[in-house]
């Protein structure tokens, strides 16, 4: 028995580690020089230097790049969430002979390959003047996360009770007051969760923040892509610049951690 | 104020009828009880008074206004529902005073009323608890509470007893009966206990597959139900029914005795059979008696203190005036 436990633990551990190796490999790779870097067999032993954040903060604006996923990521995520709840709220409480299908067919977008549309995309987005803006990344990042906010929202919503919603609808007339008053409170840390959730796609997501901006709008995921250019890779500067992106995001998901796990199982256990 | 009156009421699921047709009244201040088996429409027929469904066809009318296509918040009824519906992130208070905020009350009066209402349901200690603090019937309470605080026209009760143990239910019975006294307001309270049905009912409307077979007191369903249906519904132990020559005597398809009006002898009565399994209630005996003849065996009510044993040969007498004969349709013939 407690054998069991000491062995389930040390493979936690293991499992763990594997799992966070590639970021501590990058971390460390940020404090080596560009030729300890790249240095083979690799050295663990190294005196460690800040000098690549420098170089790669005077080369590149990094808090206008962190600013612009900032602003994409939450008001994408806001907007989502902010169709999704009504979206949801109707397939889980107003279901219809074609709610299934409709459901399914939200998600099958999903499965398409993105660049399958990249060029009518680009061009839509270049006669709208939405290349390289805040609005033209908000409204795809919207879109492409809708049909998981959707989901995650909907398997919510099926399990709070009908007849709690039926009760507030004999007593209110005011379908906006049921929101506020019952679904809200009893759903605000879904809708929280799936938020984080949603913040976390778009943070990380990079084939159509490369394809659609160049700098004005450019969030971090095109700041570190910047460091594989074509001179050469760069692998201390580019692990500082990657560090530097997924920073603000680690520091979220660890304040958050509850909710996300939340988030992530919601639906999946009950 | 609380007359309702159904005319042509019909219902369908996409393309399952559910209720072909209902007309049905009920008075102001009546206690109108639902009663029928698992599926036969009670809920359904509830919600379209409520206005939770929406009616097929036909219409239905408060005081005698067309309310069929209204909202149903502002059709002035309470639901009590079987699972309770509480507000799970509300406090007792808070869910007792829920509907009269959002109708818009001052602070001050909700919370004389919902006091009020509190004493009145022994609530007054667990005001600030949340719903999963509260035991079943505590719960149950509160439903009611904020069920009585909108001073409805109508209350609506689906199945609200069914989620209590037995003891919990007698009682919670009785309250809703005495509530019925104080308030006078109409009450339509559906279940499928008969029993809860008779204890509790003005006019008993007995459904079966969304139809309504009969409307009634309960002594007039017990003493003379209109078909089969209703004569083995209403009643317990189920009345005893019988085909073949014993039913031809009376002119019928079938007769029906209910076990206490069939008396036994150990020596001499119209029917001999053989003592089945006999329960022993205390102050009742009920006997299954094999008779000769007779497919199922028939059920008995006798004292509490007889001694018969299994296998003996006894002999049973109908209470003539107390057979019910039903034509081959089922329907009865008076
Ligand atoms: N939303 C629905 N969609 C389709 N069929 C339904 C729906 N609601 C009820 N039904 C059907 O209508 C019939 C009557 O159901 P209802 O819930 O009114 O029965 P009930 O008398 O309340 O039964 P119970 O005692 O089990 O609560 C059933 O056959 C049921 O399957
Ligand atoms: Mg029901």
């Amino acid at each position: 028995m407690k054998s069991n436990r000491v062995l389930l633990s040390i493979l936690g551990w293991v499992i763990g580690f594997i799992i966070f190796f590639p970021i501590l490999w990058m971390v460390m790779a940020s404090l080596k020089t560009e030729i300890e870097a790249v240095a083979t067999p690799p050295s663990f032993f190294f005196i460690p230097t800040l000098e690549n954040y420098f170089v790669v903060q005077n080369r590149s604006d990094y808090l206008n790049y962190a600013w612009n996923s900032i602003v994409i990521s939450v008001f994408a995520t806001l907007l989502a969430i902010l169709i999704a709840v009504p979206a949801s709220y109707s397939f889980a409480f107003r279901p219809t002979k074609r709610t299934k299908f409709k459901l399914v067919w939200i998600l099958s977008t999903k499965m398409m390959p993105p660049v399958g549309v990249l060029i009518p995309m680009y061009l839509f987005y270049k006669n709208m003047g939405l290349l390289d803006t805040h609005l033209g990344l908000i409204l795809i990042y919207t879109l492409m996360n809708l049909p998981i906010v959707i989901w995650v929202l909907y398997t919510y919503f099926k399990d709070i009770p009908q007849e709690i919603l039926e009760a507030a609808q004999m007593e209110c007339d005011d379908l906006l007051k049921i929101f506020l008053y019952i679904l809200l409170p009893l759903s605000k840390s879904a809708i929280f969760s799936t938020s984080l959730l949603s913040i976390v796609l778009i943070w990380n997501e990079s084939f159509w923040s490369l394809n659609l901006t160049a700098f004005e709008a450019a969030p971090l995921t095109a700041f570190i892509s910047s460091y594989s250019s074509p001179e050469g890779l760069f692998w201390a500067k580019l692990s500082a610049a990657s560090t530097l992106a997924i920073l603000p995001i680690m520091f979220l998901g660890w304040v958050t951690q509850k909710q996300m796990v939340k988030g992530l199982t919601l639906g999946a256990v009950k | 104020m609380g007359s309702i009156n159904l005319v042509g009421v019909s219902k369908s699921f996409g393309d399952v009828l559910v209720i072909p047709s209902v007309d049905l009244e009920v008075n102001e201040g009546e206690f109108v009880v639902f009663v029928g088996p698992s599926g036969s429409g009670k809920s359904t027929l509830l919600r379209l008074i409520a206005g939770l469904e929406e009616v097929s066809k036909g219409r239905i009318e408060f005081n005698g206004q067309d309310m069929t296509n209204l909202a149903p918040a502002k059709r002035g009824l309470a639901m009590v529902f079987q699972s309770y519906a509480l507000y799970p992130h509300m406090s007792v208070r808070e869910n007792i005073g829920f509907p009269l905020k959002m109708a818009g009350m001052p602070k001050s009066e909700i919370a004389a009323k919902v006091q009020e209402a509190a004493k009145i349901l022994n609530l007054s200690e667990y005001l600030e608890r949340k719903p999963r603090q509260l035991s079943g019937g505590q719960r149950q309470r509160v439903a009611i509470g904020r069920a009585i605080v909108r001073q409805p026209k109508a209350f609506l009760f689906d199945e609200p007893l069914s989620n209590l143990d037995a003891a919990l239910r007698i009682n919670m019975r009785l309250e809703i009966m005495e509530l019925h006294q104080q308030l006078k307001t109409t009450m339509i309270y559906v279940t499928h206990d008969q029993v809860e049905a008779m204890t509790m009912a003005d006019k008993i409307v007995v459904l079966d597959h969304g139809n309504i077979e009969q409307v009634g007191s309960p002594l007039d369903l017990y003493r003379a139900p209109d078909n089969l249906f209703v004569a083995g519904f209403i009643g317990a132990p189920k009345m005893n029914f019988l085909t073949g020559g014993e039913a031809s005597r009376h002119n019928a398809t079938t007769i029906g005795v209910r076990p206490e009006h069939v008396q036994i002898s150990k020596s001499s009565g119209l029917w001999t059979g053989k003592v089945g399994v006999s329960e022993h209630l205390g102050s009742d005996t009920f006997l299954h008696v094999n008779v000769e003849g007779q497919q199922a065996p028939l059920t008995v009510r006798t004292d509490g203190e007889v001694q018969l044993n299994y296998g003996e040969t006894i002999y049973l007498s109908p209470e003539e005036d107390k057979v019910h004969k039903f034509d081959n349709n089922g329907k009865a013939i008076r």
